[in-house]
């Protein structure tokens, strides 16, 4: 029974966080990567790609009206009906999609992470008063509700951004927070309580880190979500206003051109897709890494 | 002085009555239960499972509110503590399933030196770092462990580092919720020996809770049974062990398996018959009656109090002669 203590034991040999093993997982995966890059490339080409041209996507080319594809010309990919050229409209629709897009995913899904984490680490009364107020809110027709809102800020990007944050923050609250019961039950929740850390210390340090996997993946999935609703609102005409353009209203004013002239509809559609299918690559990608029953 | 005393502590769970708004029920778990622990002292709390002894030892923290009775904390009492959090330095706790008992996420320095800044908020980052280190050592894992994550470890090392954690703060008091339970029998005494230690070092009080009756002879000084939250029985512990006196214990004891399959052949009557009761739908008589050999009527209709029945030994049986 007699057993040397003062042999301390040596660690074993040094390995990596859970958080660096996942990662490290994820670069492996070939297509996911290449939706990286390729992501990537599509954002520097919006943000930066407009200063190659010495005109903006506002402004209109009186001799290239409803100018055809040509690439040699100054409007490589032609112009709308007003003479703007589509090409650098594209671009910077892109970039009011892309940033509503990331923008709003992060915003919605920092409400949802927090909003959950403390519900489900409260529990009880409080949890079950939070998680009526989300299923309440689920139950708001979503059109009527941007449309509301456009009347309380009088239109315009700041309400769509509203709306959208609005409705999307709801399911990863739900799913945090169905996570952040079972962590709440688990011992060393109870062991910092011991240690004398508050509720909320317990939730920022403890609860959302141990949700972060999860949180990860759904975010990637929220991105191309808060893109397409952008579209879709901006494609009903409620959302991204003209002259301003996102990929949403450029779509819509290519649909209707669509008899004359395919190209209005393809440039801005083709980009949108590309940029999906890269988040959609991506959030598998995150979630094939994340995932435990995959170790 | 007496370090720790519990007074007619009742703790119970509540539990959601039947609609939203609807006012919520206690479920009792731990009845009228009285203690005391000197520093330096081990109380071990046996019992079955379900009885209520890792709600005790919580309770005893307060990291659940009790519902009926006190808890003294050197004589102060609990409730009236101003600034728990800080003093929670003095008395922590170690748990049953040791890797569940680290956030995943940290590296074991942050696990073992997190309690730090609240209990001693004026620590440099390199004192604090020094500290766990510290910490680790005198649990016996090495420096470089600082920098590793609880799944690079075993389950005798995750409950070093459990210790660790409890013992950063410089506590009084380490309630030990089942701390070997969960691992392998060479590991257990290691990590029992570890505790000893320590005490011996420190002056540490352990409340150490187990179902093993082996264990808990190794390590305590005292004993007492838990059956369905009530005390059945408490004593020193060679007294105890020479001789238990309450009909649970003595079932207890014979549930222990004998080592020697020959003799462990033609052991008889150590099952125990009848049904545990419901801890919704508790008897009103003894807590043992439905499993008691020696039951009678008197026992299912009356309650026998926790009475003294030899010096220093208390029991709660009605046939027990004093």
């Amino acid at each position: 029974m007699s057993v040397d203590l003062t042999l301390t034991e040596a660690a074993p040999p040094r390995s990596a966080s859970t958080l660096q093993l996942q990662f490290r997982r994820f670069r492996s995966n070939r297509l996911a990567m290449l939706s990286v890059g390729l992501l990537a490339l599509i954002v520097l080409a919006c943000f930066f790609g407009p200063y190659a041209f010495p005109f903006t996507g506002e402004d209109a080319d009186f001799d290239f009206i409803s100018a055809p594809m040509d690439l040699w010309s100054p409007h490589p990919f032609g112009t709308d009906e007003y003479g703007r050229d589509l090409l650098v409209r594209v671009l910077e629709g892109g970039q009011v999609s892309l940033t509503i897009g990331f923008l709003g995913a992060l915003v919605a899904g920092v409400i949802g992470v927090l909003y959950g984490a403390v519900a489900g680490y409260a529990g009880g009364r409080a949890d079950g008063l939070m998680m009526r107020l989300v299923e309440i809110l689920y139950g708001f027709p979503y059109v009527i509700l941007v449309i509301l809102l456009s009347l309380l800020f009088g239109g315009g990007n700041l309400a769509l951004f509203a709306a959208i944050v609005f409705t999307l923050w709801l399911t990863p609250a739900v799913i945090v927070r169905a996570q952040a019961q079972s962590l709440a039950r688990r011992e060393f929740v109870e062991a910092a309580r011991a240690g004398g850390m508050t509720g909320w210390q317990i939730v920022v340090e403890h609860i959302v880190p141990n949700c972060i996997s999860v949180v990860i993946v759904y975010g990637s999935l929220l991105v191309p979500e808060v893109i397409l609703s952008e579209s879709f609102l901006s494609f009903l005409g409620i959302g991204i206003k003209e002259p301003q353009a996102s990929w949403g209203n450029l779509i819509a004013s290519g649909t209707s051109a669509m008899d004359s002239d395919l190209r209005l509809l393809l440039l801005p559609g083709t980009l949108l897709a590309l940029v999906l299918l890269c988040l959609n690559f991506i959030a598998d990608g995150l979630r094939d890494a994340f995932d435990p029953n995959d170790r | 002085m007496t370090l720790l005393e519990a007074r007619n502590l009742g703790v119970g769970y509540k539990i959601p009555g039947p609609g939203l708004f609807s006012a919520s029920r206690m479920l009792p778990i731990v009845h009228d239960l009285s203690l005391s622990l000197e520093a330096g002292r081990t109380l071990g709390v046996v019992g079955e499972s379900g009885c209520g002894k890792s709600t005790l030892g919580r309770a005893l923290l307060r990291l659940i509110p009790p519902s009926a009775g006190q808890v003294l904390w050197q004589g102060e009492d609990m409730t009236l503590i101003p600034d728990l959090r800080r003093r929670r330095a003095e008395m922590q706790i170690i748990f049953q399933d040791p890797v569940a008992a680290l956030d995943p996420r940290m590296t074991l320095a942050r696990i073992v030196s997190r309690p730090l800044s609240t209990f001693e908020p004026n620590l440099s980052r390199v004192q604090v770092r020094a500290r766990a280190v510290d910490a680790l050592q005198q649990v016996g894992l090495s420096a470089d462990f600082a920098d590793r994550f609880p799944h690079e470890l075993s389950g005798g090392q995750a409950q070093r580092v459990g210790i660790a954690r409890a013992i950063i703060g410089r506590p009084k008091l380490i309630i030990c919720d089942e701390p070997v339970s969960a691992l392998d029998v060479s590991i257990q005494a290691q990590v029992i020996n570890l505790l000893m230690e320590l005490q011996e070092k420190m002056g540490l009080a352990l409340v150490f809770i187990s179902h093993n009756l082996a264990v808990v002879r190794h390590i305590s000084h005292e004993v007492m049974v838990m059956c369905l939250g009530r005390v059945v029985e408490q004593a020193p512990r060679d007294a105890f062990y020479a001789r238990p006196l309450h009909p649970y214990s003595q079932a207890l004891m014979d549930a222990v398996p004998e080592p020697n399959p020959k003799r462990e052949r033609g052991r008889v009557g150590t099952a125990l018959a009848g049904e545990l009761p419901s801890v919704l739908n508790p008897p009103r008589g003894c807590v043992f009656a439905s499993r008691c050999p020696k039951a009678t009527d008197l026992c299912r209709q009356t309650r026998p109090e926790l009475r003294e029945v030899a010096p220093g030994r208390q029991a709660a049986c009605h046939f027990i002669e004093t």
